[in-house]
């Protein structure tokens, strides 16, 4: 079937495919049954068939089905002639009417056309039918079909009906005349059966394909006429139509029709094979006997296969059909059948009226079955059911036949090889270290050698359940009397109560002693004191003993109660299930005594309870007039106080009074604490005696034996008899069944390892199972646990019913004298019975009415003894004690508090407190406070987690060494210096290994400097007050390292990773057009040069490249003659043609890192040298990193020497013949710039003034009128030097700390806003103008980022200055800046070793002496400010410094610019101004962030109001806040200040 | 050895190789690698120790897909301190699409403290860009992020703010050998019987 199913697939994809063409050709359906007869041409077929081959398939197929389709018409035709007339056609007619009309317009005349659309077409409406005949329902397939050609050829009919009438005369020749036709056509084109005729007599030997392959033949050859056509299609196939005057052959094609389609169900398989030898015949036969044309026709049906399908219809349009759902699931469940997954009933799989055999209890072996869930199985049976012959497939026990489990036990596949190495990392194998068992260091000392061996013996006796899910109601009760029993017995054991009473009268006999003597001898404070304490002891014991009488009794009345339960249990059940009896024996007594020991008892309680009562009441009395009077006293007070108040609400103003009653308020109120309310206090009432006798008695009553009642002293035994199961009812009889299914068994586990089982013991009626088991284990590790599991076993399977841990012995326990303990074990499990088992964890009552409910869980106890085995000789088998845990150790012995002590191995809380009772532990003694804790603990009865927690658990175990060892050990001192880094072990290598190798060397200089932070040496300063200040500086310096230090561990994404930014759209594009640029540009642009990190660097990497450029405005050589001293004849002589000629020949002398290089030598005062220096740079110590480049303090010094040329001769004879020429280097001027401006800016540019001494000897700045720039050069005054100076390679400058500080948030106290908005503002700028510095917020000295304006306020300068020039404000202006000029500089990153703006006040600037170019500026501004001037800070870069402060002035003649370090000023429009760029405007209201295009003072408009010009920060949207300053207000200058900095700088003095 | 007799010194040798690496994904590797290890080590030989090694480039072969370098490493340390025990630092480089040279891995390892063979694997990852964007673009201009230094991996310290991408893997033996631990006090494990353990199965592994 799976071949035919195969087939039929295929076929059913092609005709899928071919869909559309169907689609495409559906009006030209009928051109075949209408045209034909007027187009016939035989001769094309081939090309027709060529044709529909190249289409889409093998013309043969197509041609098959056309034919067959036609075949269908006809047939339909046929069927519908007798009845054509009267049916009603208009319904399908239209789109027959339609077809002809477009589709044969153009392809009627060529017939070859005209016959391959239909092909399409009629497969097409095959499809439809397609689906039935897959299925197995020929019947309805086939009459299904034939209601459909019937409906079809209604339609038919209707374009035919006109020729129907005319023609009906010529019909029957025509067809005759056709099937001739068509057998001549048959024999040659199909099987070897020579006999047209034969074949059509004999139907069944013809192969469905073969009867379509002849009509296809037949209808290409041989188009009908007209009258054919409708011969043909009227003819009835109809089988239920046999007396129609059809001729033979059509009956007989209808029959084959049938037989086509069985056979194709049937013989689906064979249809292929044959068919191909069909066609082989077929072949043969075609070449032979044929025309060649019809060679390929033939030829290609070599793959034709058999298509039952009937065309539903040519034409037809209709509505989609809807199927409801309701007949679909109809039509589904006719169709499909589903295996219910229910199970079948046996009696269904077997033959009628058989039992189920089962071979397995009838002693066969049966394999096992295959497991196989219960819904396949089920599934499985019901499919099996609906085929034939199913129940087959069924066994005699109704299961499907099976073979056994089909799964081998071992594995016959190979091993596999891996040949190569890549083995999944899951498979490889890992080798493991053997690990050491937990228990391996505990081994015993000793028990290497086999005779050290240890043994413990556990004594498993028994078991006992006090309650098991199968307990019956009777079981419960009786195991609760034999539980009271057992108390009831205990208790009379002991007999407390009788103890009690005898000490009660021994009491009272040695009171009444003491009273008499009392009586007789008068009081003595002893006795008074004894007789109070007896009376104490007295009470004490009567109370304790009607506590026990009280026990005894609701023992007994308990016992009796529960024993009447179990009798009405058994009255009601009828049946008996324990031999418990319980007897009462009566003990009579002698009435009278009784009575009278009775009553005599209750006197003397009655008496003692009245001594108490008026012991008690006089207490009370005399307290409650102390009371009283205490009252007394504070109502006194209460009403003085309410007089005072009075008055004082009169007065209103005496606080001291009011004070002053508050406390005595205070004071009445601690006089009288437990009398805060004006309550009085009431009498006490005298107690009633007749009440007091009253509740005695009642008590008597209630815990006592009536007096002259019998002693009833219950009596629990056996003897009872147990109803035998056949007299019970089922459910009982279920239970005991169950009952003795059980069995037990007990596990011993040593160190929880399964070391021996008991036997499995079954379990009794009566809950109790007997092992008597001892085992001996030989010991060799230490005893951590033993623990008993109980397990329960029912049938094969058993669980796990409750654990108990067994203390281990201690080892003076040995066997023979431990006593055989009785342990008491529990579990929670969930048990519930349908029978009389009352279950466990299940609520039970005993109540009728089901209330008082009460759940039992499974418990029980277990007798057993562990102790230790005795050897030979006697000798006990146990570890010495030393070897116990708790000693081995110590570490974790601290935990246990127990073991701490010493008590080793007192797990049991009951022998810990015996222990402590006979020990006589001190309770107050510190050190037993663990263990008095652990006791309350323990008979409290719960075990609760102590209530402190500890934070360092286990803190004291991982110190590996003592803090004072710690403290004291040398190297854990330098280790740990160094992981706080300080200072000077910060990267200290090699701490020395062991103790003694380091040297107390090593401290020497930490320790010094730890001292030196205390005192000041001041011998190393110039005066006290410059100690002060270096010491204050190194401080800061310190506090800023720590905090650099801090920063340093606070890593930004960008500190670790390396990334590209992402390019924006412009870069991209820059980049895209960088593609199209000439290689080589004739301007070439400025290649930025790689920046070299400093870490690779190593000595003579680095080098200073310093281009010397050209200098201006030399000063000249004033003219010889001047110099009386050095003339000699040849300069006296060429004196003229000198002084026209070289005025100066100077050189530039650059010196660094004692490296000394200079240019050649120049002529002229405005030389050109244009030459470029290399000279090498070494970093301190090797060290190239970012930190130590930045502190390099070393200076490039530039001077400037004039070359002077002598000539000199020894004498004038040989000057005739030798020239002595003397050069003398005459100094001119220098420019020193510090490595750090270089680093830190990679590269300066620009023209250095030149500092030159005031007055130079033998020059002068007046020369002669031949330069160019003689113009400005005048106003100048100055000498220029201009340099190029860069570090090759280009080191990458340390990033400043800023940011990070501003990260790590150092506390500032500024607006958290503000920060946002100068944190927006000054990105911004960056962003706009990357080369103007903008400074907004500034972090002062503690460290603290604090908005810039602030530090700009008015300030002081001394007062010296204001007065040195009243008149002259103009002077007294270049007096300031000369003052500030004048303190130290000192650059930031120099002092911090990093870079960083620490801004400090003017006050602290003026107290430390020092400070970078800001603190300078904001200085001279604020002095300007309290000149009167317009002034403001500027931000920019200039040279050399690069990025720095200015200060701004406006004046009537326009700005100034103020350079604060050197205390000169500029004009606006100055060249040599060193100000290159205008970042940002800064005074005590706003920042202004210069947006101008060119950012040098020369362009740029100080006009801050223009808003295109100056963006301010503070604007209308975001307004000042009013920031205060943080400067002081006024500063106080002491004239001693000012004279300090006179003994440096000499120049001041001369000022003043 | 001199040296111990004036200060007490243990020594850790390392000898070993890179043996080779497993990335499924790129080919033609080579592998950097480093020693990072703390202020109280110091490494005997200087050569190979200091600076960065460069093994050879490898490509895969027809039939296993493994990288193999079989590096040698060799090393000795000294140290007085078994804090900052030395790391070994692998990164590993190789071309990318474009033919440019980018980062495939970063991975360390502990030097192994027991003496004997050890075999170690180590995972390898790189920082991932911080967007995507940046993503493709290191992807087509061929920079990739990259640590600052490769012994980043190699320290805790920082390693919050980055994200990374696991890639692969590096195997490397070692041959360890430590002279006077022990004496100091430093007690590292194995005794004879289980180094003679490691020794026959590194046999058997390099029988196979």
């Amino acid at each position: 079937m799976a071949a035919s199913s195969d087939i039929r697939e295929k076929l059913r994809m092609k005709r899928r495919a071919l869909q559309d063409t169907l689609v495409k050709n559906k009006n030209e359906d009928d051109i075949q049954a209408l045209v034909p007869s007027a187009k016939f041409n035989v001769d094309n077929q081939p090309t027709a068939m060529k044709e529909a081959e190249g289409s889409d398939e093998d013309p043969g197929e197509s041609l098959r089905r056309t034919l067959r389709a036609q075949r269908e018409k006809r047939k339909t035709k046929l069927l519908e002639q007798p009845f054509v007339q009267d049916e009603d056609v208009g319904e399908v007619s239209p789109t027959q009417y339609n077809s002809p009309n477009e589709g044969p317009s153009s392809r009627v005349d060529d017939s070859v056309v005209s016959t391959r659309p239909p092909t399409g077409s009629q497969r097409g409406v095959s499809v439809k039918s397609e689906q039935p005949s897959s299925s197995l329902h020929l019947d309805t397939f086939v009459t299904r079909h034939l209601q459909e050609k019937l409906r079809a050829a209604r339609s038919k009919g209707e374009s035919l009906q006109q020729q129907e009438t005319s023609k009906d005369s010529s019909e029957p020749v025509s067809r005759l005349q056709r099937l001739k036709d068509r057998d001549t056509i048959t024999r040659f084109d199909r099987e070897a059966d020579p006999v047209s005729s034969g074949r059509h007599d004999d139907p069944l030997t013809l192969r469905s394909r073969v009867k379509f392959q002849e009509q296809a033949r037949r209808v290409e050859k041989d188009f009908p006429t007209t009258e054919e056509a409708y011969n043909f299609f009227t003819f009835n196939y109809e089988p239920d139509q046999p007396s129609k005057p059809e001729s033979k052959s059509k009956m007989r094609q209808k029959q084959r029709d049938g037989v086509e389609e069985d056979d194709r169900d049937e013989n689906g398989q064979e249809e292929a094979e044959v068919e191909e030898e069909d066609e082989a015949e077929e072949d043969n036969q075609d070449q032979n006997e044929f025309q060649s044309e019809e060679a390929p026709l033939v030829r290609n049906e070599d793959n034709l296969f058999v298509i039952d399908h009937l065309p539903q219809d040519f034409v037809e349009v209709r509505k989609a059909e809807y199927v409801g759902f309701k007949k679909r699931v109809q039509r589904d469940c006719e169709l499909l059948f589903t295996p219910s997954f229910r199970a079948v009933p046996t009696s269904v799989k077997l033959p009628e009226n058989t039992m189920p055999r089962f071979l397995e209890d009838e002693g066969l072996y049966v394999g096992q079955r295959p497991a196989v869930s219960l819904t396949n199985k089920n599934i499985s049976e019901n499919r099996i059911l609906k085929m034939a012959e199913g129940s087959k497939w069924f066994g005699d026990d109704g299961k499907i036949l099976a073979l056994p489990d089909p799964i081998k036990e071992s594995s016959t596949r190979p091993p596999l090889f891996h040949m190569d190495e890549e083995l999944d990392p899951a498979l490889q194998t890992v080798y493991r270290k053997a690990m050491k068992s937990q228990y391996a260091n505990l081994y015993i000392a000793g028990a290497t050698d086999p005779e050290g061996d240890y043994q413990l013996d556990v004594d498993v006796s028994g078991l006992i359940f006090s309650h098991h899910p199968l307990f019956s109601r009777e079981h419960v009760l009786a195991s609760r009397l034999a539980q009271l029993y057992d108390q009831y017995l205990s208790r009379q054991q002991n007999n407390l109560t009788g103890h009690l009473t005898e000490k009660l009268n021994g009491l009272r006999k040695a009171l009444r002693n003491m009273m008499r003597i009392h009586g007789e001898q008068g009081s003595s404070e002893a006795l008074q004191h004894r007789i109070s304490e007896y009376s104490l002891e007295v009470r004490n014991t009567r109370q304790l003993r009607d506590l026990e009488q009280e026990k005894d009794r609701t023992l007994l009345r308990s016992i009796i109660k529960v024993w009447k339960e179990i009798k009405s249990l058994r009255e009601f059940q009828k049946y008996t299930n324990t031999p418990f009896k319980l007897f009462l024996r009566r003990e009579n007594v002698d009435r009278a005594l009784d009575e009278w020991e009775y009553e005599g008892e209750i006197l003397k309680e009655v008496l003692e309870l009245e001594a108490e009562s008026e012991e008690q009441y006089q207490k009370k009395l005399a307290e409650y007039n102390k009371q009283l009077e205490d009252w007394k006293l504070w109502r006194k007070k209460q009403k003085a106080k309410q007089k005072k108040k009075k008055k004082k609400s009169q007065t209103q103003d005496d606080t001291e009074e009011e004070q002053e009653e508050e406390e005595e308020q205070d004071q009445t109120e601690s006089e009288d604490q437990f009398e805060e309310d004006p309550v009085k206090p009431e009498v006490p009432e005298r107690p009633d005696i007749d009440s007091l006798e009253r509740w005695v008695r009642e008590k008597a009553s209630r815990i006592r034996r009536k007096p002259g009642e019998a002693i009833l002293v219950p009596e629990l035994c056996t003897s009872g008899g147990v109803t035998a199961s056949d007299l019970c009812p089922r459910a009982e009889v279920a239970r005991r069944e169950d009952v003795s299914r059980r069995s037990l068994f007990i596990k011993i586990l040593y160190n929880y390892k399964e070391v021996s089982r008991t036997d499995s013991c079954s379990l009794s009626t009566d809950f109790r199972v007997h092992f008597g088991q001892i085992f001996n284990l030989k010991v060799l590790n230490c005893p951590q646990s033993i623990n008993l599991q109980v397990f329960e076993e029912i049938g094969s399977s058993y669980s796990l019913l409750a654990q108990v841990f067994v203390p281990v012995p201690d080892p003076s326990v040995v066997t023979g004298r431990a006593p055989i303990e009785e342990i008491e074990f529990s579990s929670n499990q969930h048990v519930m019975f349908d029978h009389e088992g009352v279950g466990s964890d299940v609520p039970l009552s005993f109540e009728s009415d089901g209330s008082n409910k009460l759940t039992l869980l499974t418990s029980g106890k277990l007798s057993c003894c562990v102790s230790w085995g005795i050897g030979e000789e006697g000798v006990p088998l146990a570890p010495p004690l030393s070897q116990h845990p708790g000693g081995t150790h110590r570490g974790l012995g601290h935990l246990d508090a127990v073991s701490y002590i010493g008590a080793s191995g007192l797990y049991d809380m009951k022998k810990i407190g015996e222990w402590a009772v006979q020990s006589r532990l001190d309770p107050n003694d510190p050190k037993n406070t663990s263990i008095m804790h652990l006791l309350k603990v323990a008979s409290s009865g719960e075990v609760t987690a102590p209530d402190y927690f500890r934070l360092e658990h286990l803190q004291e175990e991982f110190n590996f060494v003592s803090d004072e060892e710690m403290e004291s050990s040398k190297r854990f001192r330098l280790l740990r210096l160094r992981n706080q880094e300080a200072p000077e072990f910060r990267n200290y290598k090699f701490v020395p290994l062991l103790e003694r190798e380091v040297s107390d060397k090593v401290f020497q200089d930490y320790e010094k400097r730890l001292k030196d932070g205390e005192t000041i040496d001041t011998r190393q300063h110039l005066n006290p007050h410059r100690a002060v200040v270096a010491k204050y500086l190194q401080q800061i310096r310190e506090s800023v390292i720590n905090r650099f230090i801090l920063t340093k561990h606070h890593y930004q994404l960008s500190d670790l990773v390396i990334e590209e930014e992402i390019p924006s759209i412009g870069i991209l594009g820059i980049n895209l057009f960088k593609l199209a640029e000439s290689k080589r540009p004739l301007k070439p642009q400025r290649i930025e040069r790689k920046k070299v990190t400093a870490q690779n660097l190593s000595d003579g990497d680095i080098k200073l490249l310093i281009n010397v450029i050209r200098a201006h405005n030399i000063p000249i050589r004033k003219p010889q003659s001047s110099k009386p001293g050095q003339s000699s004849q040849s300069a006296v002589q060429g004196s003229d043609w000198y002084l026209s000629q070289v005025q100066v020949r100077p050189f530039v002398e650059v010196s660094f890192q004692r490296t000394v290089l200079q240019t050649t030598t120049a002529d002229g005062p405005n030389p050109s040298w244009n030459e470029e220096l290399q000279l090498p740079f070494n970093a301190p110590n090797g060290d190239y990193s970012t930190g130590s480049l930045q502190s390099v303090k070393d200076e490039v010094f530039i001077n400037i020497f004039d070359e002077v040329l002598y000539e000199t001769g020894p004498d004038d004879k040989s000057r005739a013949t030798s020239i002595h020429t003397q050069i003398e280097k005459h100094w001119l001027g220098s420019v020193k710039i510090p490595f750090s401006t270089i680093y830190s800016q990679s590269k300066i540019d620009g023209a250095f003034k030149v500092n030159t001494p005031a007055v130079l000897l033998g020059y002068s700045r007046e020369h002669g009128n031949t330069s160019v720039y003689d113009q400005w050069r005048s106003t100048q005054g100055g000498t220029f030097v201009r340099l190029f100076i860069t570090v090759e390679p280009q080191l990458v400058p340390g990033e400043s700390v800023r940011e990070k500080i501003k990260e790590a948030e150092f506390n500032s106290q500024e607006d958290e806003r503000l920060l946002q908005a100068s944190e927006k503002f000054e990105k911004h700028a960056a962003g706009g103008y990357p080369d103007r510095p903008c400074i907004t917020t500034v972090i002062d000295l503690s460290g603290k980022t604090i908005f810039i304006t602030r530090y700009i306020r008015p300030l002081n300068p001394p007062q010296e200055f204001l007065d040195a020039f009243p008149n002259n404000p103009q002077e007294a202006t270049s007096l300031v800046a000369r003052y500030v000029s004048l303190i130290p500089s000192l650059p930031d990153q120099v002092s911090f070793s990093a870079t960083c703006d620490l801004l400090s006040t003017c006050d602290q600037f003026l107290t430390l002496l020092a400070g970078d170019e800001q603190e300078h500026a904001v200085l001279l501004c604020n002095y300007f400010l309290f000149l009167g001037k317009k002034a403001w800070l500027i931000i920019g870069t200039a040279i050399p410094e690069g990025p720095t402060a200015y200060v701004l002035t406006h004046e009537q003649s326009g700005y100034f610019i103020w350079n604060p370090s050197s205390g000169q000023f500029y004009e606006k429009g100055d060249t040599f101004c060193p100000l290159q760029t205008v970042g940002c405007l800064v005074n005590s209201d706003n920042v202004w962030f210069n947006i101008q295009e060119n950012p040098s003072p020369l362009h740029t408009n100080f006009d801050i109001t223009k808003v295109k010009m100056w963006k301010p920060f503070f604007s209308r949207s975001f307004s000042h806040p009013g920031l205060s300053s943080v400067q002081v207000n006024v500063k106080p200058y002491l004239y001693t200040s000012i004279f300090s900095f006179s003994l440096e700088c000499p120049c001041i003095p001369k000022m003043f | 050895m001199e040296k111990t007799s004036n200060s007490s010194v243990f020594l850790l040798t390392v000898n070993g190789q890179i043996e080779g690496a497993n990335f499924p994904d790129y080919d033609n590797l080579y592998c950097k690698y480093c020693y990072v290890y703390g202020h109280d080590w110091a490494p005997t030989t200087v050569s190979t120790v200091e600076k960065h090694c460069i093994t050879q480039i490898t490509s895969k072969s027809s039939q296993s897909h493994k990288l193999i370098w079989n590096f040698p490493l060799e090393t000795t340390f000294k140290s007085t301190n078994p804090s900052g025990w030395p790391q070994l630092v692998v990164s590993v480089y190789g071309p990318d699409v474009f033919g440019n040279d980018v980062v495939r891995g970063y991975g360390a390892t502990h030097i192994p403290f027991t003496p004997g063979q050890h075999i170690r694997t180590i995972p390898m990852f790189v920082p991932e860009p911080t967007w995507r964007l940046q993503k493709f673009t290191g992807w087509l201009l061929g920079r990739r992020p990259e640590y600052t230094d490769p012994k980043v991996v190699a320290h805790g310290e920082g390693r919050e703010v980055t994200r990374v991408r696991s890639q692969g893997f590096v195997t490397v033996s070692f041959h360890i050998m430590t002279k006077d631990m022990k004496r100091m006090g430093y007690d590292t494990g194995p005794t004879n019987s289980s180094t003679v353990q490691f020794a026959t199965s590194s046999q058997s592994r390099d029988a196979q």
